[in-house]
């Protein structure tokens, strides 16, 4: 008797739970999360190589413990970050030509160790910064056949302009600068291939001596009407910005400038 | 010797090399409207008069059209004339192009008319400023009492130069006009253009009218109304004021659309408490079942290229949206959030579907792909329902209903308009209260 009652009550016992369990109002229902708010963050410390003044360190770490407290910050994508970074791994073959490039010095970022005097907090990324610098030079150069060969923009094509002559804070103030001129036009079909090249020529203050569409050709082509539209509003904005915030030296370096237009993740978005 | 000639070489190679050329990417822009100045037309001082307006005044009617139009879309900001500091004659033969930057202007707009032998000529230009050049020009000859809608036709010409997709201006609105108390509604058929002038009313309000459509065309329109109290499908010329049934169904027929070619018209047949989609070929009056399900199926709407066709049905318990083959096979539901869907019409472009939800009392209007994903509310509000396209697909145009009092005061209804990307909400003006609007296709396409 006692047995059989102790089996029923275990039995409805381990009914009860899974019911408890499986039952769908039970559930919780799923918190209704706010839209997610972007917020580009973008650390120019790995790059730049700019050592903190000990004031302005304590200002930026107490600003960074800010917004990682914010949900905002949690929630923003960090694939601005990862975009900007070189993460390509250097396949053997590769690795040779890297210290041919060295060998010949043909990258101008190198820095020379004995001359230059640097903190603690500097050193250890003087010893790869001429490695990595080649790596990018590297890189740049694969991608630049990958897009000959086939002339579509994909995520990947984001260049990294730090060894070829703009640092990445002088690259993002120019193109915040236009960013704020560019009015993008509304209607364009989001599937088709939306990338305009720009080749300007500028002055020493920025303003803009020539400009060129570099595919010109393509404004004329039967179905492509709003590729005029675009390049038009791209011209447009390079003219109302000027002159273009770029750097106070080394004109040689950017007396030629490519501007890459391409509206397809924003208009996505 | 040649080792100085190697080094110099070496030097030359390496100095070449090292700077090549930057790029940088522009992945981002703005979306603030664009500035731009629309010149008051020069009218000719060659014109005759005309009775039924003062022409002197037109130049300025116009421009005013086409800034309204540029305002209401939210892409364009279109500049006081105040600032103007070139006259209209002037400006249209050469612009002094740093006086309009001056302003902030990046577009100009300049014009001229005439109006010689009872006919009105009109020609425009569109500048760019920042590049100091001649965009586009072209030029209208009509009848003078035509002038709104020329204002129409270069404000499409000038959207379509400026953002790359078609004008949405040069078009009408199909709605039932409303009127009485909440309980005694009398309801009318009736078009006016897309900004609210010349209203004209297709109907005398003797019977119920609902659900206006036009066809691809913007000849004929198809509706359903209670004529002799039974709710039929109509198909009525706007041109000859023609109307007739659609189909010899047994019973009630609601909620017809015309198939993207103007051939067919699809619609729902209920009888004895249960509804199917149908269509009728009006060339051959031939009628085909595309559903046959115990569920009620309505509100059928055909995908731009009549190959799909998106409906709701209740066969799931709920009201959601379902997109089959336009023959009626592999039907798929598409909807599976929270609440009631129905509604569901296809974008002239085929990339989305809007709908209206309901949800918590709540009523929304809102936008997803053509396979569920996607959804996006754009609005919220007690009672709205019945989105409508702009030709472009970049415009829903709806209805919205107030919450009535006890006697039924304080109800109205309206038509407002809002893009997909959820912002730039506006109400239309209606000479009447109004309900289920229908946008036409471009006229002058």
């Amino acid at each position: 008797m006692i047995k059989s009652l102790i089996y029923s009550i275990s039995l409805h016992s381990i009914m009860i739970l899974l019911t408890v369990l499986s039952l769908p109002f039970m559930l919780r229902e799923p918190i209704d999360l706010p839209p997610i708010v972007s917020v580009e963050l973008i650390q120019i410390s790995d790059k730049t190589n700019i050592p903190y003044a000990p004031k302005a360190r304590k200002i930026i770490e107490d600003t960074k413990k800010k917004e990682e407290e914010r949900i905002v910050s949690e929630q923003a994508p960090p694939a601005a970050k990862a975009k900007e970074k070189p993460d390509r791994i250097p396949l053997p073959d590769e690795k040779k030509e890297e210290k041919k490039i060295l060998k010949k010095k043909q990258n101008p970022e190198e820095v020379k160790p004995q001359i230059r005097q640097s903190s603690e907090f500097e050193k250890k990324e003087i010893v790869d910064a001429n490695q990595i610098a080649a790596l990018i030079d590297k890189a740049k150069e694969v991608e630049a056949i990958k897009e000959k060969e086939n002339n579509k923009i994909t995520q990947s094509t984001k260049k990294n302009s730090f060894a070829s002559g703009l640092t990445l804070s002088e690259e993002d103030a120019l193109r915040a600068q236009i960013f704020g001129c560019w009015s993008v036009p509304l209607g364009l079909p989001y599937d088709q291939n939306l990338l305009v090249r720009i080749k300007l020529q500028l002055k020493q203050d920025g303003t803009i001596m020539n400009s060129e569409i570099l595919d010109h050709e393509r404004m004329n082509r039967p179905g492509q009407k709003f590729y005029k539209v675009l390049a038009e509003s791209a011209l447009r904005a390079v003219r109302l910005c000027q002159p273009l915030k770029v750097p106070p030296t080394g004109y040689d370096k950017w007396k030629d400038l490519q501007l890459n237009f391409n509206p397809t993740e924003m208009l996505k978005g | 010797m040649k080792k100085i000639l190697l080094i110099f070489l070496f030097y030359f190679f390496f100095t070449k090399s090292s700077y090549a050329l930057i790029e940088v990417d522009i992945t981002r822009g703005n979306l603030d409207p664009l500035p731009i100045a629309v010149s008051p037309l020069h009218v000719d001082i060659k014109s005759e008069q005309f009775k039924e307006f003062k022409v002197k005044e037109l130049g300025e009617k116009i421009s005013k059209i086409i800034e309204i139009n540029f305002k209401n879309t939210g892409l364009f900001n279109p500049l006081k004339k105040d600032a103007f500091v070139q006259k209209p004659d002037i400006a249209h033969l050469k612009p002094r192009f740093e006086d309009w930057r001056l302003i902030k202007a990046q577009a100009l707009v300049t014009g001229k008319l005439l109006i010689k032998d009872e006919k009105l000529k009109v020609e425009f230009r569109l500048w760019d400023l920042t590049a100091a050049q001649e965009m586009t020009a072209l030029a209208f000859t009509t009848t003078p009492s035509n002038w709104r809608r020329v204002a129409h036709i270069i404000s499409d010409k000038i959207y379509e130069r400026l953002t790359g997709e078609e004008g949405y201006f040069d078009t009408r609105i199909i709605y039932v006009a409303e009127s009485g108390p909440k309980n005694q509604r009398i309801k009318k058929l009736a078009i006016m253009d897309q900004d609210g002038f010349n209203t004209k009313y297709l109907t005398l309000g003797n019977e119920l009218v609902l659900t206006p459509r036009f066809n691809p065309t913007n000849q004929m329109v198809t509706y359903m109304s209670y004529f002799r109290n039974m709710p039929r499908v109509y198909l009525l010329d706007i041109e000859t004021g023609n109307q007739e049934v659609v189909g010899n169904f047994p019973g009630m027929t609601f909620a017809p659309r015309f198939s993207p070619n103007g051939k067919k018209i699809i619609m729902s047949f209920a009888k004895d408490g249960n509804s199917d989609i149908f269509t009728m070929n009006l060339e051959t009056r031939l009628v085909e079942r595309i559903t046959e399900h115990s569920s009620i199926d309505t509100s059928p709407s055909f995908s731009p290229d009549g190959k799909f066709i998106a409906f709701n049905s209740d066969r799931s318990g709920l009201q959601q949206i379902y997109v089959m083959r336009s023959d009626g096979s592999n039907v798929k539901r598409i909807t599976f959030g929270k609440g009631i869907y129905g509604t569901p019409v296809w974008s002239p472009r085929g990339d989305l579907i809007a709908f209206t939800k309901m949800h918590k009392g709540r009523f929304y209007i809102g936008v997803m792909r053509t396979d569920g994903t996607g959804e996006r509310l754009l609005t919220e509000n007690y009672y709205q329902e019945a989105p409508s396209w702009s030709p472009n697909g970049r415009v829903l145009v709806f209805y919205r209903e107030t919450k009535a009092g006890e006697k039924g005061e304080g109800f109205s209804a309206k038509l407002w308009s809002i893009d997909i990307t959820g912002y730039n909400e506006r109400r239309l003006s209606t000479k009447t209260d109004a309900s289920d609007p229908s946008w036409s296709s471009l006229l002058s396409k």
